[in-house]
This record gives structure tokens, sequence and C-alpha cells, in this order.
């Protein structure tokens, strides 16, 4: 028998609070997609945590439609980076400033 | 089945799922540490391989096989390559200042945000026992063991069949939303046609026809 579902749900807030740290921190594009797909794992393991939990399949089939969104939006997100990569020649956010007054 | 997660709360847990979740649990969080707290996206990149991996063997921990798997292969296998081919093409993996804070305060300001936020859905969780809901809305997870005879047993199969009927439609519209990034991020990484370019190639194949 497996640990009781707290322990895996403390984790899980762990892994996304510090996901969520390195996506306001950071500055580099890349770096600050890879926190985000750090947050979306940690919601993956709360989904199959809760479906263990619940005794419901239901949690899993959603896990797997995370993982496709979550390869789409990278393979989205990276081709926008390439492209302000071929404008801008950086891949800093803070010198992403050209609306800037 | 409501008796299960009395049993989950009561029942001293067997030494080698304390060790797993707690090996795991050391992994994943050096892992998102090592993205965090990286200068070289490289091995930001590679930390987060790490933490992909601890997922999956937690994933395994708790009966989700498949998921295990696919985690491996589209997380490690796919997205992470993806990331790291984008690194080398763009030719950015040379260190960042990290110590550099651009703004004042964002820094103090971010821990804050996520300490408070951390803590109410701690303790909201807590409050509510960690879990509330009803039990079995799709169906319930059978293990090997618990299958009924003649269909195909355990958690992949049923994971199958709850995608291609529950779930078809779904199933179906993350099929068109894969089509759409693919077609998308080609049009993206295009490099976009230079015009007088195209005007000179025009005018020299006007030029080569015989009049």
């Amino acid at each position: 028998m497996s640990l009781a579902g707290g322990w895996y749900l403390g984790l899980a807030a762990a892994l996304f609070a510090i996901g969520a740290v390195g996506l306001l921190v950071r500055r580099n594009v890349l770096i600050m997609f890879m926190c985000i797909e750090l947050m979306l794992n940690a919601a993956n393991l709360t989904f199959v945590t809760f479906a263990r939990m619940l005794d419901d399949i239901g949690g899993q089939a959603l896990v797997f439609f995370v993982l496709v969104v979550a390869a789409a939006e990278v393979v989205v997100g990276l081709g926008i980076v390439v492209a302000i990569f071929r404008r801008r020649s950086t891949t800093v956010a803070d010198d992403l400033n050209s609306l800037k007054g | 089945m409501l008796l299960s997660l009395h049993m989950l709360a009561a029942t001293r847990p067997a030494l080698p799922d304390v060790l797993v979740f707690a090996a795991s649990a050391a992994v994943i969080l050096v892992g998102a540490l090592g993205v965090v707290t990286s200068r070289n996206p490289v091995h930001a990149a590679l930390a987060l391989v790490m933490t992909l991996f601890g997922v999956a063997v937690l994933f395994i921990e708790q009966e989700a096989d498949f998921l295990a798997a696919v985690q491996i292969i589209v997380y490690a296998g796919a997205i992470v390559v993806l990331f790291l081919f984008v690194i080398m093409f763009l030719g950015v993996d040379r260190r960042d200042d990290i110590e550099i804070e651009p703004l004042v305060g964002q820094r103090p300001l971010a821990y804050l945000l996520i300490a408070i936020t951390l803590a109410g859905v701690i303790l909201m969780l807590v409050s509510a026992h960690w879990v509330t809901g009803a039990h079995q809305v799709v169906g319930p997870i059978e293990g090997p063991i618990t299958s009924s005879a003649g269909s195909p047993s355990g958690e992949p199969a049923q994971l199958g069949k709850q995608l291609f009927t529950t779930y078809l439609f779904a199933f179906e519209a993350t099929a068109a939303l894969l089509v759409i990034a693919v077609v998308g991020a080609v049009v993206l990484a295009r490099r976009p046609p230079v015009p007088q370019d195209a005007d000179s190639a025009d005018a020299d194949t006007e030029s080569e026809l015989p009049s």
C-alpha cells in the first residue's frame, strides 16, 4: 500500500511553488518555459494522486490531456522564441520592451 | 470504497513505499531547484529531466503505469529534446547573471506571494481532509488482479477505454490541437521572404526568359 495522499499533494504543492517562483524570478524566456513545465508536472501529480484517492480513472485521463496540451504549448512557445530571437537577437524577457514609451 | 480512504490514512505504509517516495521527492525537489537556480540553460534542461523522471516514478508508485511511460516518452524524450534543440539552435547556452535584480523588490515580493498562496492552498486542503468530491464519477481504477475475466485487464486498458468512450470528443479535439500546433510552429519558424530579394529574383527570371 502506498503512502497517504497528503504526502503526494504536499510534494506537488512544493513543486508548483518552486516552478512559480522560477517563473516570476528568472528572465530567460527558455527557463521561464521550463518553470511552466514544472508547474504542469505538479498539477499532473496532483491529478494522479486524486485519481488514486477517489478511485476514479478520470483523473488519469485528464493527465493525458494535460500532457498533450503541454506538448502543443511547448512547440508553439519555442516557435515564438525562435521568431523573437530572429528579430531581436535576445531571449531575455527584459529586453523585449519595444512598446515602452 | 469510502472505507479505502480511511484505510489509506490509518494503515502504516510499507517501508519500500516510504523509501521510494522519499527518494523520488528528493530527486524532484533537487531537479526543480536546479531548473530555477542554474545559470546555464542546458543545465536547467538536464535538471528538468531529473524532475520528470522523479514524477514518473511517483506515477508508477500510484499505479499510473501508462502515464509514467508517456511522461518519459513525451516529456523527457520529446519536450526536453526540443528545449535543448532550441537552446543550441539559438546559441544562447551562455551563462546569464542571476544575481542582478532588474526590478527593485521583485524577488522578495515573488517569494512572499508564492508563500501566501501555498499556505492558503495547504490550509484549505488540510481543513478539507485533503480530498473532496464524489467517488468514481467516471470509473474505478482496477488493478490487474481485480479485473473481470474476458476483458483486457489493468490500468492502461481501462484508461484507453475511457479515452475512446467518455472522452472521445476531447481526444479528437487534442488531435486537432496538435495539428494546429505543428502548422503554427512551422509558420512561426519559417524565415520571412525578403521583398527586394524576391523582386530581383523575379527580374532575373524575367531577364532570362527568351524575348
